[in-house]
């Protein structure tokens, strides 16, 4: 399975189309569709993240396999998988920017987190008081914020203070490249945990989910 | 060695791969110029005015070897139908982008300089601050690259979708971005620019593999600055360079920009003697600098990149963040002229040892 997970790897960093859904489809031929995804493409995603936050593979590469792996799970799952499976924990995940005009980040961490067959809602770009009022009606259990500009990441600080009162249940996960700058800015904004990169949101959502009462 | 120079003599100095009378510094500070005057950040980017009058007065305050022309990025994009959004705590941000449908980049031409109101304010600036520097302090003018632009131009996504799947469009894109960077840089150093920063963080190895570079953002950059008359920085912004540090000297910069997310040590290695290095002081920690930090955090970068000149110390990223104290540019402006200064004794000494 590891040398198959390699090559798996290699054909996505490879933007190999065909290659990937070869090795997708023999898995899920000879065991299941589910296990395919949980045995490569998350595993690989989650390589191609480090591979990125080490500098040893470039953001396209990880934009352009992450959008291949999203069609080849819509492709192995049925676009409806997202709607019928759960999060771990069944907790309720939503994505956001904040108060920030820069949306590819997010993008890809929608697309890591449709991959692990999880549902979550997108709230595009808010501002924190918009942000703070969904939150609170959605019921989110983990709230996920991607910002760009350190401006917008420091307001996430606002975010948690009002959330602590409105919504104590809900933990914030930061992201984005300020955070990847300063590894001390998630903790004085008053974030949970925070990702260096797109592909660690789904260990993070299983640690929150799984630590959760 | 001439014991005290001008900013303009110890810039041209170390970028011939000689040692200055001090370690050169670019701060760098784009937005604190509307502090100094008073003004909203729209308000002081308004007026060509203001920028020079700002830019003069930090110069004079910090001492740094520069004036930095640079107002913001979204600038170019609004030149080209963008809307440009303004916030009272950072640098304004291009709004959605101008082209939507990446079809008509078939239809498009590029805009005229002398019709781009936010341009003109800029080379006003420029021809201010000439008028009052009078040759001693190097006017920095900036221009996005044309490989870089598309990403305010036609959105991000739709940009990494264009450089892997429709080389047809991307040839067409750049092509028009070329003839507007050509256009833009050339009028910055007619009205008094002496140097241009090229700022092309969408050639960056954090951002695009080697391979994609060399086929795409490397031969744009030789292509450019073989048409840009002056000495070129190329600015990764504080994106990754080490993997594409040959091909970045080849393109004929005189300097790079390093990221504070590499070791300018090992970018030394290979650039001693044939391209100039700026940087890589980390920006966004900045702001929670003591002074002992900045004065530490300055030692090190001129520990790692000062030694025979072709060094200048800077930031990583070419613009400072809103949000950094001017005691930490103060300080940091005080170890550069404390350890900055030639031939270096604290460093050759401790390395005899
Ligand atoms: C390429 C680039 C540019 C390009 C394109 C920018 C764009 N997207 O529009 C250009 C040349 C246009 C540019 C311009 C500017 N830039 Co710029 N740019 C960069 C660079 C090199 C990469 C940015 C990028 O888009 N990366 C891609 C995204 C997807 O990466 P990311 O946010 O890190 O996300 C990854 C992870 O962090 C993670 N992640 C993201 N969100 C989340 C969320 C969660 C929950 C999790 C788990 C993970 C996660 O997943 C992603 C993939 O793994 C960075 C520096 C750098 N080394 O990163 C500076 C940087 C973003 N720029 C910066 C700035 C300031 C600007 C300007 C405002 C400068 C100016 N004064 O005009 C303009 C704004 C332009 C605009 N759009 O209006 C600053 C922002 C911080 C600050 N100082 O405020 C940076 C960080 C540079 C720095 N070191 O200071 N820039």
């Amino acid at each position: 399975m590891l040398a198959r997970l390699d090559e798996f790897e290699r054909a996505l960093l490879a933007l190999d189309r065909v290659r990937v859904s070869e090795l997708l489809d023999a898995v899920a031929a000879s065991q299941t569709p589910l296990l395919a995804v949980e045995s490569l493409i998350r595993p690989a995603l989650e390589r191609i993240g480090k591979l990125w936050e080490d500098n040893r593979c470039a953001l396209s590469q990880v934009y352009m396999s992450g959008r291949l792996c999203e069609e080849q799970v819509d492709a192995l799952l049925g676009p409806a998988a997202t709607t019928t499976r759960v999060a771990p924990g069944n907790a309720r995940l939503a994505l956001t920017v904040l108060e920030d005009y820069h949306l590819l980040g997010k993008q890809i961490v929608r697309t890591v987190l449709r991959a692990a067959g999880w549902p979550v809602l997108d709230y595009e770009r808010q501002t924190v008081a918009g942000l703070v009022t969904r939150t609170c009606a959605d019921e989110i259990d983990i709230l996920m914020i991607s910002t760009l500009m350190l401006p917008s990441a420091l307001q996430v600080r606002e975010v948690t203070t009002q959330l602590r009162e409105q919504s104590p249940r809900t933990r914030v996960v930061v992201g984005g490249a300020p955070f990847r700058f300063d590894p001390e800015l998630w903790k004085e904004v008053g974030a949970d945990a925070m990702g260096t990169n797109a592909a660690e949101a789904v260990a993070i959502v299983e640690g929150l989910a799984g630590g959760a009462p | 060695m001439i014991r005290n120079m001008t900013p303009m003599q110890r810039i041209v100095t170390t970028l011939g791969h000689r040692p200055p009378d001090r370690v050169p510094f670019f701060l760098l500070p784009a937005l604190q110029g509307a502090r100094e005057l008073g003004l909203s950040i729209r308000e002081y980017f308004s007026r060509p005015d203001h920028v020079a009058e700002g830019q003069c007065r930090l110069q004079a305050k910090f001492g740094h070897d520069c004036l930095y022309a640079f107002y913001y990025a979204a600038l170019e994009a609004e030149a080209w139908g963008g809307e440009v959004i303004f916030r009272d705590d950072g640098p304004p941000n291009a709004g959605l982008p101008p082209i939507s449908d990446v079809e008509d980049i078939l239809r498009l031409t590029p805009p005229r300089i002398e019709d781009s109101p936010g341009l003109l304010r800029v080379l006003e600036t420029i021809r201010q601050m000439a008028a009052r520097t009078q040759g001693e302090i190097p006017i920095i003018g900036v221009t996005m690259s044309p490989f870089s632009l598309p990403v305010m131009q036609i959105g991000f996504e739709a940009y990494l979708l264009l450089l892997h799947e429709r080389r047809d469009l991307l040839n067409q894109l750049l092509g028009l971005n070329e003839a507007f960077c050509v256009a833009w840089a050339n009028a910055q150093c007619a009205a008094g620019a002496n140097a241009i920063c090229y700022f092309d963080p969408v050639s960056s190895s954090t951002i695009i593999p080697r391979s994609l570079y060399l086929d795409t953002g490397f031969p744009c950059a030789r292509r450019m600055l073989a048409r840009i008359p002056a000495a070129v920085a190329i600015h990764l912004a504080s994106g990754c360079g080490l993997p594409i540090v040959d091909e970045l000297a080849a393109t004929g910069a005189a300097m790079i920009g390093v990221s504070s997310s590499e070791d300018l040590a090992e970018f030394k290695q290979v650039c001693r003697g044939k391209i100039g290095l700026l940087g890589n002081l980390n920006g966004i920690t900045m702001r929670r600098w003591t002074p002992a930090a900045a004065e530490a955090a300055v030692k090190d970068c001129i520990a790692k990149a000062g030694i025979g000149g072709g060094f200048v110390l800077a930031d990583n990223h070419g613009e400072i963040p809103w949000q950094v104290p001017d005691e930490v540019l103060f300080a940091i402006a005080e170890a550069a002229r404390r350890w900055g200064r030639y031939p270096l004794d604290w460093l050759t000494t401790a390395g005899e040892v």
